[in-house]
């Protein structure tokens, strides 16, 4: 892709896009709900034509390339299967459709049709009618309509979008191995954070119509390159600071920096498993950077494993994550005091911050909200 | 139910006795005053020389009016739900004029658009091509007026199952063709055989724009509607409600047909969840 741009009635929705694919990735296009990341696929699949720049697929324009060269296969976020086609029929489609001198023998597609029919593991269900399938069963249909093309590029649309969480992730597992023994390159949109980064070889992370930065899902998710992507992908505890020559400080204490920023106000952005407790009347400190003053405990969830602490310190709520046997040794409950010092936090300018993100909306304490599943991603490490 | 027995028995009573003065007796009227002389008399009234002629025309026009108009409905709501263009809204209310506007001035139009008098008149008549007091301006009338049938049944349903399932068969390698003959017609099948169906029953029984471009020429010009008034106004009472008779036969035909086709389309496409 070079210089992409899509604009909507005036509005540009994608804004010079430049982005290279290669050849047998999985690549993860992850954004709000907005962000343009549809209208790019969309653009990818030639179902919408870009207004500037181009699609180039191994070179050459794709426009210039007619279906059959540029072998796409596109899954629609709501499978968009046929009604009135049983599953077989479904899965045939792609094979009966072709002109004459290139379509196989009835006997033939019905063979491939089994055969992929049992790929996705729905045999059983070649007489149904879509309506008549859960929406699993009919995201593989999905899939095994739009393999039987033997497409070089797999293309999806929230391909889970609709599926409850159990499922998911299963059939993210199946996507996976498709794509590798299929030697498949596969671009896959998605809002899900966790989706993304579990799935994905390289990540693109786009906002408003620009993709904020590409990497593997460590890479981003470790190294976030503004404080839009730092928030995206997981749950962000914001700290006020200050930026003096070349330095940032909480109170008196530094953070250390891992890039410059001008001087002037600041924001750190912190992970709620690097933000760590300590027990206000434990003199001892811990590793990282000690905030000033101590925050009190408002709330504690220990589910399994992992529990989460939320706090109040400055009129900010914080989320905390840490081990149950860590809290049971803090013997911290809500009304506590401790304080808090943090580590691998990451500056931001904090006008920079306020633009990309909710950072101001999030300074004031509001009741607790309910907490969204990626709140609890587990962490890349 | 809460409403109290009292009330439930004078809903019940006001809707059976409106149905029954307004709906059903004027129908009975219809056959008794038909069959008031006795069978053979309604068939010579039917098979009567112009009365066939009222028939043939009738037949002719929808044989006519018909396709054209499902042709015309299936591009319009093709056009409208799958693409954006300049002027899409324009069309949707255009396509609306023939329900808004009074038949009578429909007929009208064509009078003044092809009548002597009127804009294409003088052309046509240099070129002897008779249009009004016609066949052509009876069935140029009937187009008219049953336009928005198809499209009107289509426009909602088409819109309501978006473009997905053909840019995925285009995705999948068919062609336009293949995508339309495939995909589109058999999601849209029992909306348009509905539409056609009511655009049928309207094309045959349409009185009010015909009668303004037909000039009522027995034999020629003369449809069925048309020739029920022509016959009741020359008192042939018999013969008068044998055509009507003939056209509420018509009608019950395409309602039951209707019933059928709706109760088939239920059993055969399963809701969606």
């Amino acid at each position: 892709m070079k210089n992409l741009t899509k604009r909507f009635e005036r509005q540009s929705v994608l804004d010079r896009i430049n982005l290279q694919i290669h050849d047998k990735e999985f690549i993860g296009l992850l954004g709000p709900s907005g962000s343009g990341k549809t209208t790019l696929l969309r653009i990818l699949a030639g179902l919408e034509l870009a207004d500037a720049g181009a699609v180039e697929i191994a070179g050459r324009d794709s426009r210039t390339l007619s279906l059959e060269e540029r072998r796409i296969g596109f899954v629609f976020q709501h499978y968009a299967l046929f009604n009135h086609m049983t599953v077989f029929q479904n899965v045939a489609f792609g094979l009966q459709v072709k002109p004459r001198h290139a379509r196989k023998s009835p006997a033939e597609i019905a063979r491939r049709v089994r055969e992929l029919l049992g790929l996705v593991q729905l045999k059983m269900f070649e007489d149904r009618f879509p309506a008549q399938l859960s929406g699993g069963q009919r995201q593989r249909v999905a899939l095994a309509r739009m393999l039987a093309i033997e497409p070089k590029v797999l293309l999806l649309d929230e391909p889970f979008g609709a599926l409850d969480a159990k499922v998911r992730v299963e059939l993210r597992r199946s996507l996976r191995e498709i794509h590798d023994s299929a030697g498949l390159t596969t671009v896959f949109v998605t809002h899900d954070q966790e989706e993304a980064l579990d799935l994905a070889d390289r990540v693109a992370i786009m906002n408003r119509g620009v993709i904020e930065q590409v990497g593997t899902p460590l890479e981003v998710y470790e190294a976030p390159k503004s404080p839009f992507v730092f928030d995206f992908l997981g749950h962000t505890n914001s700290f006020d600071c200050v930026v003096r020559g070349g330095k940032a400080y909480v109170g008196d204490n530094e953070l250390p920096l891992d890039k410059t920023i001008r001087d002037g106000p600041a924001v750190a952005f912190v992970r709620p498993h690097d933000v760590l407790l300590t027990r206000a009347d434990d003199r001892q400190g811990s590793t990282g950077t000690r905030l000033p003053g101590t925050a009190l405990v408002r709330f504690i969830s220990a589910l399994g494993q992992r529990a989460i602490t939320e706090l109040l310190y400055e009129r900010r709520l914080i989320e905390v994550e840490m081990t149950r046997q860590s809290l049971q040794e803090l013997k911290l409950r809500v009304g506590s005091k401790c304080t808090i010092s943090l580590r691998h936090a990451r500056i931001y300018a904090r006008q920079e911050a306020e633009e990309q993100t909710r950072v101001a909306e999030r300074a004031a304490v509001r009741p607790r909200k309910r907490r969204r599943l990626r709140d609890h991603l587990p962490t890349l490490r | 139910m809460s409403e109290s027995r009292g009330a439930r028995a004078v809903f019940i009573a006001i809707a059976t006795v409106f149905f029954l003065f307004f709906l059903l007796l004027p129908l009975l009227v219809v056959f008794v005053e038909a069959l008031r002389e006795g069978v053979s008399q309604y068939w010579a009234a039917i098979s009567e020389p112009d009365t066939l002629a009222a028939i043939r025309l009738t037949l002719l026009t929808a044989i006519v009016v018909v396709p054209i108009n499902t042709l015309f409905g299936i591009a319009a709501a093709w056009a409208v739900t799958k693409f954006n263009f300049v002027g899409k809204n324009l069309l949707i209310t255009l396509i609306d004029v023939p329900f808004s506007v009074s038949p009578v001035i429909g007929g009208m139009l064509f009078v003044l658009l092809f009548g002597l008098p009127g804009l294409l008149g003088p052309w046509l008549a240099a070129q002897d091509i008779k249009i009004i007091f016609a066949v052509p301006g009876v069935i140029i009338a009937t187009l008219f007026v049953t336009l928005p049938f198809v499209a009107r049944e289509l426009i909602p349903l088409m819109q309501k199952q978006g473009s997905d399932q053909e840019e995925a068969a285009l995705m999948l390698g068919a062609s336009g063709l293949q995508t339309f003959l495939r995909i589109t017609l058999p999601n849209i099948k029992w909306g348009l055989l509905y539409g056609v169906l009511l655009c049928n029953g309207r094309a045959i029984g349409e009185f009010g724009a015909v009668a303004v471009v037909s000039g009522h020429i027995m034999g020629l010009t003369n449809t069925m509607p048309l020739h029920v008034e022509v016959l009741y106004n020359d008192f042939n009472f018999v013969a008068s409600f044998a055509v009507a008779s003939l056209l509420v036969m018509m009608a019950f035909a395409t309602l039951v047909l209707k019933t059928a086709l709706e109760a088939r389309a239920a059993w055969k496409l399963p809701a969606l969840p």
